[in-house]
């Protein structure tokens, strides 16, 4: 989203181009600035925060593999010693990584009522010695021991995935991405197709972003309503924002198409890179200490046991 | 080898028509026109002239039905010559938002010569090198939709340098520019020409843009109905008017004043060639 557009919405002055009348009433620049806040304000992950970390200095391979690792390694523990290890060094990653604690709280707010909501189905659902009865309703302690389990899981595993994000260049991510899965070209996956793909979608998001606005406000200056009416109503008066935003896009891509054939692109053959990837030092210090953990908490669990 | 970077001889270009009710478009007509290296030339036509389309036969996007186009002595129809054409004529966009391929400056840069499989410590010195000579070095870590129209095209261009290529192909590449981005693409244009003798093909439909060229071709209807130094062309106002396109406006203006009686001998393309005469004027009658 451009600049001036945001500035604009978050000190509350009316959006220009809506006009006199619209800011009048207050009610379509309100609906439109809730909008497009709750589009970018609770979305963190996928975004990138900048800083000179060990994290962010390293190679975005180690990183791909080390959080795929870690993935599997948060399914593997199944005691609450084991999550409380998990959750401090956590915790311990994200205060050296110099992401602000504030922002990496912020991007879970969107998952919590998936958690809540899978929490409660399972401690109503698995049956064993009930906490209470209420007609139909039968909490059991089982249920509840696996509903905590599950939701501690799947916040440190937002927060572990996030993190990949916040400390990586979408672009580096992209190539490690390609790099990884280079093996795969032998049983004919489009690798490098699939990585072209990705690094158009992040550069046109922000492009797109900003004609979606740009519609908006145009529909809205001949009497469009995005506001008033159900959930149903509103879904549909996005149709007319939607229609030409499609439009544009396939012109786009038919536009950028020729600018990439007539930049001599064929596909990845004969194709070399500017920006190469190296493993370093800080890839296997990054690496040994968190396999170091995971050893260190797997072995323990066992002997516990 | 000849002198000529393009020869274009006898070509015809035909869209076909995409549903029974509607016709084929003849886009091109029987032209033949040879470019020198290091020249700078102008094409300007009206909307649907065919001028988009001759641009687009010159680096092998299009391929005449007949005729030939021949590049640094390259038949355009053949397929294996198709990379070494286009990495020889670079070609710019009209809309910069939709010729930007990467998320970051100097990515978008090396974009082409990672397609032509250049090493890689040669492709960070081509970039780096292309990034300066357009003036946009300090710019080279930043995302393509923060930058402003002008900047976006001078990426595309430098782009196209990074590929060193032999001319560079605009395809209204200012239309949807502001005064000043226009200015600093044109500026550059003229810098790559004068010194780094690359040739420039510029489609346009400024005047004032027109007016700096070493050649302009006037594409009407298909056909190549002027072409000529930019001072010659545009001494035929009345001719270009017919074709619905202007002169630059000192030029109308001199023209009227001419037809008034009062004695021009020759039209001025620029405000400062203006001056001169208004001065000579003055001392004449004074």
């Amino acid at each position: 989203m451009n600049k001036p557009v945001l500035e604009e919405i978050n000190s509350k002055k009316p959006i220009r181009a809506t006009g006199v009348l619209l800011s009048e009433k207050g009610e379509l620049t309100k609906g439109i600035r809730s909008f497009e806040k709750n589009m970018i304000r609770d979305i963190t992950i996928g975004q990138y925060v900048p800083g000179s970390s060990l994290l962010h200095k390293s190679d975005p391979r180690t990183k791909l593999i080390l959080t795929f690792v870690m993935m599997i390694f948060i399914f593997m523990i199944d005691t609450y010693w084991g999550y409380l290890t998990l959750a401090i060094f956590t915790a311990i990653t994200v205060i050296t990584s110099g992401i602000p604690v504030k922002f990496v709280l912020k991007g879970l707010k969107p998952i919590v009522f998936i958690v809540v909501f899978a929490a409660v189905i399972n401690t109503f659902t698995i049956s064993g010695t009930p906490i209470f009865e209420l007609g139909f309703l039968k909490p059991t302690y089982e249920g509840l021991n696996v509903a905590v389990k599950m939701a501690i899981r799947l916040f440190l595993l937002i927060i572990m995935a996030s993190l990949l994000t916040y400390t990586t260049t979408p672009i580096s991510l992209t190539d490690g991405i390609e790099k990884l899965l280079n093996p795969l070209k032998r049983i004919k996956v489009p690798v490098h197709e699939i990585s072209m793909m990705m690094t158009i979608a992040l550069r046109f998001i922000p492009t797109l972003l900003e004609e979606t606005d740009k519609i908006i406000k145009a529909q809205s200056s001949r009497g469009a309503d995005f506001e008033n009416g159900n959930l149903i109503a509103r879904a549909k008066s996005f149709i007319p924002v939607l229609i030409p935003l499609f439009i544009s896009a396939f012109r786009r891509a038919d536009e950028l198409a020729t600018a990439m054939e007539a930049r001599c692109y064929r596909g990845s053959e004969g194709r070399t890179r500017m920006k190469q990837l190296n493993f370093t030092k800080n890839d296997v210090i990054i690496a040994a200490i968190t396999i170091a953990f995971m050893a260190w908490v797997l072995v323990m669990q066992n002997v516990s046991k | 080898m000849n002198s000529n970077i393009f020869d274009v001889s006898d070509v015809n270009f035909l869209y076909a028509a995409y549903d029974n009710n509607s016709q084929d478009v003849h886009a091109l007509k029987d032209i033949n026109i040879k470019i020198q290296k290091g020249d700078f030339v102008v094409i300007l036509g009206r909307n649907g002239s065919g001028k988009s389309t001759l641009s687009r036969l010159l680096n092998a996007l299009l391929i005449p039905q007949t005729g030939k186009v021949l590049v640094m002595g390259m038949d355009t129809a053949d397929e294996n010559n198709t990379w070494s054409i286009r990495s020889t004529a670079g070609m710019v966009f009209q809309n910069p938002d939709n010729q930007i391929i990467a998320t970051t400056v100097e990515e978008d840069v090396a974009f082409g010569p990672e397609n032509l499989g250049v090493e890689p410590g040669e492709i960070r010195k081509r970039v780096d090198d292309a990034l300066a000579t357009v003036g946009i070095s300090h710019l080279k870590e930043n995302a393509p939709h923060l930058l402003s129209g002008g900047q976006k095209q001078r990426v595309a261009i430098a782009g196209i340098l990074a590929m060193k290529p032999q001319c560079i192909i605009l395809d209204e590449a200012t239309s949807m520019l502001d005064p000043v981005g226009r200015k600093e693409v044109m500026s550059i244009l003229r810098k790559l020409n004068e010194e780094e003798s690359i040739t420039i093909v510029h489609i346009t439909h400024h005047m004032d843009e027109a007016a700096l060229a070493k050649r302009l071709i006037i594409v009407d209807n298909g056909k190549i109905v002027l072409d000529g130094k930019p001072r010659e062309v545009f001494s035929k106002v009345s001719i270009l008017k017919s074709f619905g396109l202007d002169v630059p406006q000192v030029t109308d203006l001199f023209y009227s004043l001419k037809q008034q009686g009062i004695d021009i001998k020759k039209l001025p393309l620029t405000v400062e060639e203006a001056f001169e005469i208004i001065d000579d004027l003055q001392k004449h009658t004074s």
